[in-house]
């Protein structure tokens, strides 16, 4: 259990940010801000989610995508940074486990996530 | 230089201009001026502030008394912080969190997490032998010195012994937050001593 003056002031911080509602198997489009000198442009990043980890502001996701040469980019993007300018939830996929680290072995076919209908 | 006793409650983070930001939340309830020490009466000039509440029979008689003549209640912690001018100060006067605000630098000085007789690997970060190979040197000291020159042991020389539980203070901590009516404040990065310690966080200057 936490200390009640730490998640209040926690709460404070994830106050007004509104973020959709996404769980692990879920694929994702996450829009991240990025500055370069002065100038500042989004970038977007969609994947599958394989693990949403902590609490409070500290709270994070992991989105594995595979990227050019089949190769596997995982990126950990703290839940309520600043630098998230969107969330956005591309398909409902249905796991049966909360972390999905065994899809790192995957590849193909077999790293295929069915569609969650609800 | 003034200051406040504060409780340690924990550790979270903050996100300041897009980066994370290390903070440990403390709990600072205000103190009480207990007495006023002038330069012709006492040799120096401070004031003696009173923290936490506390029961009677945990004070000894001296302390009980000298609380009740000014009337005050029993207080856990008496602590003095000298003062240039202690005009501006009187007796029962409270001393409260806004002495501090955002971006203020601070001292925070506690007891550190004690470890008890620890070894030199825990102690003072040093590598250790090979774990396999039937080495038999797993977490030991090693030489601790020459043979007849100088036929003793450097002072000094790091060894095996108690760890922790002493007075460290670390300086120059910025103010990330200052809540009045919690009672809160928020320093960047981390503070000696566990969770539920009493720690003092000295504003610099006078």
């Amino acid at each position: 259990m936490r200390n009640k003056f730490i998640e209040a002031f926690e709460a404070k911080q994830i106050e007004g940010k509104e973020i959709p509602e996404f769980r692990p198997g879920d694929t994702v489009r996450v829009a991240v801000e990025i500055k370069e000198g002065e100038k500042k442009r989004i970038q977007n990043f969609e994947g599958v989610v394989i693990a949403i980890k902590g609490q409070g502001a500290g709270k994070t996701f992991t989105v594995r995508k595979i990227g050019a040469n089949n190769i596997g980019i995982e990126r950990i993007f703290p839940l309520y940074s600043e630098s998230i300018a969107g969330i956005e939830v591309v398909r409902k996929g249905k796991v049966r486990r909360a972390k999905l680290y065994y899809l790192r072995g995957k590849t193909g076919k077999k790293a295929r996530i069915k569609e969650r209908r609800d | 230089m003034i200051g406040l006793i504060a409780k340690k409650l924990g550790m979270s983070q903050i996100y300041m201009s897009g980066k994370a930001v290390p903070v440990t939340i403390l709990e600072a309830e205000p103190g009480i001026i207990t007495q006023i020490k002038t330069k012709e009466r006492d040799g120096y000039n401070a004031i003696q502030v009173g923290f936490v509440d506390t029961k009677e029979r945990r004070l000894t008689k001296p302390e009980f008394v000298k609380l009740k003549k000014v009337g005050i209640t029993p207080k856990k912690v008496l602590k003095e912080f000298r003062v240039k001018d202690v005009s501006q100060y009187s007796v029962k006067d409270e001393i409260r969190l806004d002495i501090f605000k955002d971006g203020d630098l601070v001292d925070v000085m506690g007891k550190s997490k004690g470890h008890g007789f620890s070894g030199v690997m825990k102690r003072h970060n040093f590598a250790g032998g090979p774990g396999g190979h039937g080495s038999m040197f797993n977490r030991r000291v090693g030489s601790i010195g020459n043979c007849e020159f100088p036929g003793r042991v450097v002072k000094g020389r790091k060894m095996p012994g108690h760890y922790g539980d002493v007075t460290v203070t670390v300086q120059n901590l910025e103010v990330i937050r200052v809540d009045q009516e919690k009672n809160i404040i928020a320093i960047k990065g981390a503070v000696p001593g566990p969770k539920g310690e009493y720690v003092n966080i000295i504003r610099k200057g006078n």
